[in-house]
């Protein structure tokens, strides 16, 4: 695979704050990437020092090749970026607003109107002006604009605030096709729980530092997790033979947390009587739970 | 090159759209048939050539207002793009910061020059529709009255162009510029006056007077307009000028140097600026 953006022990210092501190990883093409973190944890520091809009106080980003800082055309044109929370001028109409991004990336504007379908901007409201628009519609025309000329490295920061759930499956699908064709994408977010299935790798970032970096297995495998498991007997009245702290649910339901070693032993004795078993659901750790161990231990330190 | 028509486009379809545009000609147009009326009046139609009241009634008009418009339009220009979040991405974009800079100045610039060609132009039409002879003579001062107008714009706008990338914040921006505008426009010229009032008569030597007037560009511009011609005599400069040694090339020059170095200070400001 070839790495796309590199970043060596990078460091950015505001006054006396270090706001990213020696933060190295790198990422390829056609891989999606989470990078998560809390609030002010250096997430937008980072995705602002990839795209050379400040230099690091220490250490070297590399995008596509190049310094990003030093503004080259064509990498610049091969990156497409949504701020959190885009904004943009109130007085043109979601058209002229594409229109004049396109020109200065020197992108054929024909194609925008499968670009404004492809995000889900109704064609009634593409010639409104920007200052109608809901905060979903703004997040929208961000993402039209970040898709122009067919990025090779897509940094999108917090992209799915402001989307109702519905948009959110389709902008997943986008990123689909993107990671397919080969870009890189780079999603900033909070909610853990959609970047689930989505990510093949994530990163966590504390307080300026990485913490974590790999596929979801990967970390699970690092924070070795407990799976939970949840049965539901056929005979209600009575409770589980087999070894292991069960809890009774609200529901009757019973649940069991085993670690990973454990588990297909217990899962093994389970089935080989399956007549004493109405249902069986496994539950992986979540990256939810993920984060906040790699936090916990973080803190810890 | 094609970034800055790209950049300075889109400013001047933004004015356009805010009624920027509209409110300034507007504006523009109604003080300029205002005087140019009431102007007449107490000359009546004797004498004096009556364009050549309008210059003089325009550039008084011109040296209050264009400064303010100018600033009004630019003191906003990067800070503003910067506070409401605009410019983070429009920085990401394969576009030079000199290029935006220089980009959406020349479209204010635009935006200025536009409003004060029609609007001070309405005067001469309306002069002409109403049948007054006006000799060639006229016609040149009165177009070096537009073109000094709308360099003494471009002179505001690239001072307000300085203090919209010095400052952090928009309300800052606003309030430099007013303090800016009354300095130049007002308080400049009393204090001036002032110590030549304090000077008592004694000669005052006329390279300190020289200096004193080019560096402020509202005295420039009004030297440049009412220091010459028909107007001096009317406006009553051309005592001042009598003792300068100013000639309308200096003046000028001065001018474009006003216009061009808070400009190109702006530039190495913003190119040095993190987002």
């Amino acid at each position: 695979m070839t790495a796309s953006v590199i970043t060596t022990s990078v460091s950015k210092q505001y006054g006396g704050v270090a706001a990213v501190k020696d933060v190295s990883f790198e990422l390829n093409a056609g891989e999606t990437i989470a990078l998560v973190g809390h609030n002010g944890a250096g997430k937008t520091t980072l995705i602002k020092l990839m795209l050379g809009l400040i230099r690091p106080t220490s250490g070297s980003v590399t995008m596509l090749g190049g310094d990003p800082a030093r503004g080259d055309f064509h990498v610049r044109q091969s990156v497409g970026y949504l701020p959190e929370s885009v904004s943009f001028h109130m007085a043109l109409t979601g058209r002229e607003t594409l229109a004049f991004y396109a020109r200065l990336k020197r992108v054929e504007f024909s194609n925008a109107e499968l670009l404004f379908k492809r995000v889900g901007l109704a064609a009634e409201a593409v010639d409104r002006p920007v200052r109608t628009y809901s905060k979903g519609m703004r997040q929208r025309l961000g993402l039209a604009q970040a898709l122009l000329g067919t990025p090779r490295v897509l940094l999108l920061d917090e992209p799915t605030s402001g989307l109702d759930p519905a948009l959110r499956h389709n902008f997943y699908d986008l990123i689909s096709e993107l990671r397919a064709d080969g870009a890189t994408v780079l999603l900033s977010s909070h909610a853990l729980t959609e970047l689930e299935n989505r990510a093949d790798r994530v990163i966590i970032i504390d307080r300026g530092v990485k913490i974590a970096d790999g596929t979801l297995d990967e970390l699970r495998h690092i924070a070795s997790l407990p799976t939970r498991v949840i049965i539901r007997l056929s005979d209600m009245e009575a409770s589980p033979r087999w070894s292991g702290e069960w809890c009774r649910q609200s529901g009757g339901a019973w649940e069991v947390s085993v670690d990973a070693a454990d588990k297909i032993d217990l899962l093994k004795k389970m089935t080989s009587e399956p007549s004493l078993l109405e249902s069986l659901t496994l539950a992986e750790p979540t990256l939810d739970e993920l984060y906040a161990h790699f936090l916990g231990r973080q803190a810890a330190q | 090159m094609n970034n800055i028509l790209t950049v300075a486009r889109k400013e001047i379809q933004e004015g356009r759209r805010n009624r920027w545009v509209l409110a300034t000609t507007l504006l523009l147009a109604g003080l300029a048939l205002t005087l140019t009326f009431l102007g007449s009046a107490p000359t009546g139609n004797v004498g004096v050539n009556q364009l050549d009241v309008v210059i003089v009634s325009l550039s008084s008009l011109a040296i209050f207002l264009l400064p303010l418009i100018a600033l009004l339009l630019s003191h906003d220009a990067i800070v503003g793009e910067s506070e409401r979040g605009t410019l983070i991405l429009l920085l990401s974009y394969p576009v030079g910061r000199s290029e935006i800079v220089i980009g959406k100045f020349l479209g204010h610039l635009s935006i200025l020059a536009f409003s004060t060609l029609i609007g001070f132009g309405a005067a001469a039409v309306a002069l002409v529709a109403s049948g007054t002879v006006i000799s060639p003579a006229s016609w040149r001062a009165f177009a070096t009255m537009l073109g000094a107008s709308i360099l003494l714009g471009a002179v505001f706008l690239s001072i307000g162009y300085l203090i919209s990338t010095l400052v952090r914040e928009r309300s800052t921006a606003g309030g430099v510029a007013v303090g800016i505008w009354l300095f130049f426009v007002l308080i400049y010229d009393m204090a001036l006056l002032g110590g030549l009032v304090a000077a008592q008569g004694r000669s005052v030597p006329s390279l300190l007077l020289d200096g004193l007037l080019l560096a402020n560009p509202t005295d420039a511009y009004r030297l440049l307009n009412l220091g010459s011609g028909a107007a001096s005599t009317l406006s009553g400069m051309g005592g001042v000028t009598a003792g300068s040694s100013l000639s309308a090339p200096i003046l000028t020059v001065a001018l474009l140097l006003w216009a061009i170095v808070p400009l190109g200070i702006a530039n190495i400001v913003f190119a040095r600026r993190e987002a």
